[in-house]
């Protein structure tokens, strides 16, 4: 394929976008390609610029610098309004003088489409979103859940290239998050189109998401599949948010690995064993005796103080061990071992 | 082509805004800015002696005018009264506020705010017509002080200098109930709005400190409320110090200052007079205000 | 350490007489009088304002519908009052809008702007609006009554719709937009419907205010007599008690029903939305 030809599949692309509110650097330099198709995740804390972009993207926010180009042509100067992409607000933003029917027929209200096919599209609209019959309902008279599953389908009706949601899981419980998150999913699935996902849940980043950004104070840190950032984190700041994971700096990083560091090791990837035990073939080991253990029902997390200074978290599935087990843990002398190539290098 | 004006609109805040604020901007400015630079102008001006006629020509001769004995007469009259009213309309409207705002619930609350309210808003000029039906010498409140027996009550008290009068229609007492009748939701709301602010939270740790209620009251809502009670203040006294109606329907002679005013600019011809008189009130609400500012009372408008 | 005598403050908890009673007293204080002008709308005594009246009729309702002056001041209170409402009404919203939505300095002197004209005696504004008139040579008409009436409506037309503005929230309009609605589309689809009762409080607020306003007038009307103005007039030089004590009625019920819808409209009290 051609560099062209490759670009034009290109659902998304910002080139090197900032966006300034005085001195405050909301974003700060973000370049991003999303291809077709794909269900991409922005995650990061609160700030870092993951929303702004969105907001760039759909047309509510002007970037200081920089473009934002969707399929190939240049969005930057476009309201919202003639843009190709629609969005699924944090808040549903419903309207609340509408019937459930009209809120999802707005946008094609607005372009004048014929009655009977508005209607055809609603009734299709509402059973992608599994609310058959909801039609007649006010905004009011729904639960959160159902309100977002009509600003899904007042979004999708229109047919977008590019669907954006804005952290629309985050008024929901638990379990009606992790349905949603499945549904989600196979409704991306059924209607083939790119969906771009801003979240600071990073456990829902990676369960759904085809690829994803790091963002941090207004930059990307990393992008890659939930694979790769989560088991090869390129900076300290995406090996601590995705996921936990032990730092390893200074001299504790130059005893396990040999350079001062900073690296990381996951907790999971760490093997407790008993101090008599020795490591097996390749692995690398300490003793060390236990200073903290937390029973988490599924598993147990170990703090482990290192005989020659430093500690370690260590994560262990509860195979066969149990409460009483965590309980009486405290103080136990222990040997870690583990794959040095467990241990990631990171930047910065 | 309404989509080419909305693009433009989009791209263009500056105009949308421009487009919305300009109107109501120009008329503001215009009419009423305008008008009072006119005002502020004209007090500047001064009438001659000789010939009645306005000299449009800049001098304190007006301003110097106003500190004539009777003038300041006038002033001190129509502040006092404002004074008096104002510290009545608080007491009277406390006990009510506390109750809309601490106990009065769901059905009973919405009744009494209403109940509040349109007074307020219905109309002024029968509100005060009302009180010459009851202050009348044969009217409704000297049949009741005689039929409950207490016409030498009455008689009494207007026999006082100073409030009294020949009749209540007549004297001053009878100006300060009309003024405090008509003025007192003003003082209720913001006291209201004021000790509803008040969290429960720090009665109750009040209480759970062992202070007992009167002294929670004292302590903690009254300073609380106080905001409140100065803007409420702030509305009963400038409204005292520009009317003329009340003055002018109830009571003697005697002049307040939005009646000299009145006087002045009409048939006198005197506008300059006028208006520097009208400055008067304005700088005595300015400092006021920047009094209550201080105190934390816009907090509670 | 929770003290047992610690006080329970909630629904449960009961005013002390004296206060029930003084809180009474105020309410009464406030509405006694309207009860004593609607009385004297029914007395047979035609001279004097007795009490208790000597009898009483409907005579003086059919008096004052005869009376042309009458009429032609409650025709010209009523035009001005929807001429200055509508003034209002579109004023204010445009205000209220820029400043709840716009991003700019100074919105608070905007706001201060709007709110002055009612925040100043009313005879600061009504010799104002005289001499301004008087420098520039204009002559008194209805619009000169409107101009100044106008001016000081906009503050309750405002102060509702700005209310109702910040309580709507940014994003149903940018969802709008995102749906393909432009700014005008949007404000007739999404803004104007959530903003109507708040239009239909602040303008029956607006309607009444200028019915009844009598201080600017005064100052704007020359010879022209709004409704307010004939009852002046009758304050001060006593004649036709009944048929005053009749229009005096009619006026409480013409302001209060507005205020009443508007009440209504608004969603009920507790907060003030003047």
């Amino acid at each position: 394929m051609t560099a062209m030809a490759a670009m034009a599949a290109m659902a998304v692309r910002f080139v090197d976008v900032s966006r300034h509110f005085g001195e405050v650097r909301a974003v700060d330099g973000v370049s991003l390609e999303i291809a077709d198709g794909e269900f991409f995740a922005m995650l990061g804390p609160s700030g870092s610029g993951k929303t702004t972009c969105l907001r760039m993207l759909a047309g509510f926010e002007r970037p200081t610098a920089g473009r934002v180009e969707l399929h190939g042509r240049d969005v930057t100067d476009l309201p919202p309004y003639e843009r190709d992409v629609n969005t699924v607000f944090q808040d549903y933003a419903l309207f609340p003088h509408l019937s459930v029917a009209d809120n999802v027929a707005y946008g094609l209200t607005i372009k004048k489409v014929a009655k009977p096919e508005i209607r055809r599209r609603v009734a299709e609209a509402l059973d992608l979103v599994c609310l058959p019959d909801y039609g007649a309902r006010k905004p009011a008279q729904l639960s959160g859940g159902q309100r977002q599953r009509v600003a899904l389908a007042r979004a999708l009706i229109n047919r977008p290239r590019v669907l954006l949601l804005d952290e629309p899981l985050g008024a929901l419980d638990l379990k009606l998050r992790q349905q949603m998150q499945t549904e989600l999913k196979a409704i991306q699935r059924q209607v083939g189109i790119t969906f771009l996902f801003v979240t600071h849940d990073q456990e829902e980043a990676l369960a759904m998401s085809d690829r994803l950004a790091v963002f941090n104070q207004g930059r990307v840190e990393q992008v890659g599949t939930p694979a790769e950032v989560y088991e090869r984190p390129r900076t300290v700041f995406v090996a601590g948010f995705v996921g936990t994971t032990n730092l390893l700096l200074g001299d504790l990083a130059q005893r396990l690995t040999g350079t001062p560091g900073p690296a990381a090791i996951r907790p999971e990837r760490i093997r407790l064993l008993a101090p008599e035990a020795s490591a097996g073939p390749g692995e690398a080991s300490a003793t060390g005796s236990i200073r903290e253990a937390v029973y988490l029902g599924m598993h147990t997390r170990y703090t482990v103080e290192l005989d020659e200074g430093g500690e370690l978290a260590v994560v262990a599935q509860n195979l066969d061990a149990d409460a009483a087990d965590a309980a009486c843990a405290q103080g136990r002398r222990v040997r870690l071992a583990w794959e040095p190539s467990a241990i990631r290098a990171l930047v910065g | 082509m309404l989509r080419r004006a909305a693009n433009f609109l989009f791209r263009h805040p500056r105009w949308a805004l421009g487009l919305l604020l300009g109107p109501p901007l120009l008329w503001l400015g215009v009419v009423y800015l305008g008008s009072l630079a006119a005002l502020l102008v004209q007090s500047f001006f001064h009438v001659d002696e000789f010939t009645g006629q306005v000299v449009r020509s800049f001098s304190f001769a007006t301003y110097a005018q106003l500190f004539t004995p009777a003038n300041l007469d006038i002033f001190r009259r129509t502040t006092l009264m404002a004074a008096t009213v104002t510290i009545a309309a608080a007491l009277l409207s406390f006990p009510l506020a506390y109750y809309m705002a601490r106990y009065a619930r769901g059905r009973v609350r919405s009744l009494l705010y209403l109940g509040v309210i349109l007074p307020l808003w219905s109309s002024y000029i029968v509100r005060v017509y009302s009180w010459k039906l009851i202050l009348a010498k044969e009217g409704i409140l000297s049949w009741f002080f005689s039929a409950a027996g207490l016409g030498r009550v009455l008689d009494a008290v207007l026999a006082i200098p100073g409030i009294g009068g020949p009749s209540l229609s007549f004297s001053t007492l009878g100006r300060f109930l009309v003024f405090l009748y008509i003025w007192l939701p003003y003082m209720i709301l913001p006291i209201q709005a004021a000790l509803e602010r008040v969290p429960k939270s720090l009665l109750e740790a009040s209480a759970d400190l062992g202070a007992p209620p009167g002294k929670t009251f004292r302590k903690v809502t009254l300073p609380l409320a106080l905001p409140g009670v100065i803007a409420g203040s702030i509305f009963t006294f400038s409204l005292t110090l520009g009317d003329f109606i009340i003055p002018g329907t109830i009571g003697d002679s005697s002049l307040f200052i939005g009646q000299a005013v009145l006087r002045h600019q009409g048939t006198a011809g005197n506008v300059p007079l006028a208006a520097a008189m009208t400055v008067v009130p304005m700088l005595i609400m300015a400092a006021y205000l920047a009094w209550a500012r201080r105190l934390g009372a816009f907090d509670a408008l | 350490m929770l003290s047992s005598a610690r006080s329970k403050s909630g629904a449960g908890e009961r005013a002390p007489l004296g206060l029930k009673l003084a809180a009474l007293g105020a309410i009464l204080f406030l509405h006694l009088p309207l009860l004593v002008v609607f009385l004297y709308a029914f007395t047979t005594d035609e001279a004097t304002l007795s009490f208790p009246p000597p009898g009483l009729t409907l005579r003086w309702f059919s008096v004052a519908w005869e009376r042309a002056d009458l009429w032609q001041a409650f025709s010209l209170s009523l035009r001005v009052a929807a001429v200055s409402t509508a003034v209002a009404v579109v004023l204010g919203t445009l205000a209220a809008l820029a400043v709840v939505r716009g991003r700019f300095a100074g919105r608070e002197m905007v706001t201060l702007l709007v709110i002055l004209p009612i925040a100043l005696p009313g005879i600061v504004t009504g010799i104002a609006l005289r001499s301004g008139l008087a420098l520039t040579g204009l002559p008194f008409s209805f619009w000169t009554i409107v101009a100044g009436h106008g001016t000081f409506c906009i503050v309750t037309v405002y102060n509702n719709v700005a209310a109702r503005l910040r309580r709507t929230g940014r994003s149903q309009i940018e969802a709008s937009m995102d749906l393909g609605a432009d700014t005008f589309q949007t404000f007739r689809r999404i803004v104007l419907p959530s903003l109507a009762t708040a239009l239909l409080a602040g303008g029956m607020l607006a309607f009444s205010l200028s019915f009844d306003e009598v201080i600017v007038t005064t100052f704007t009307a020359g010879q022209q007599r709004t409704l307010p103005i004939w009852i002046l007039d009758q304050l001060t030089r006593p004649r036709d008690r009944p048929v005053t004590n009749v229009t005096a009625l009619f006026v409480i019920a013409v302001t209060t029903l507005p205020i009443l819808l508007a009440h209504r409209l608004s969603g009920g009290g507790g907060r003030e939305e003047r």
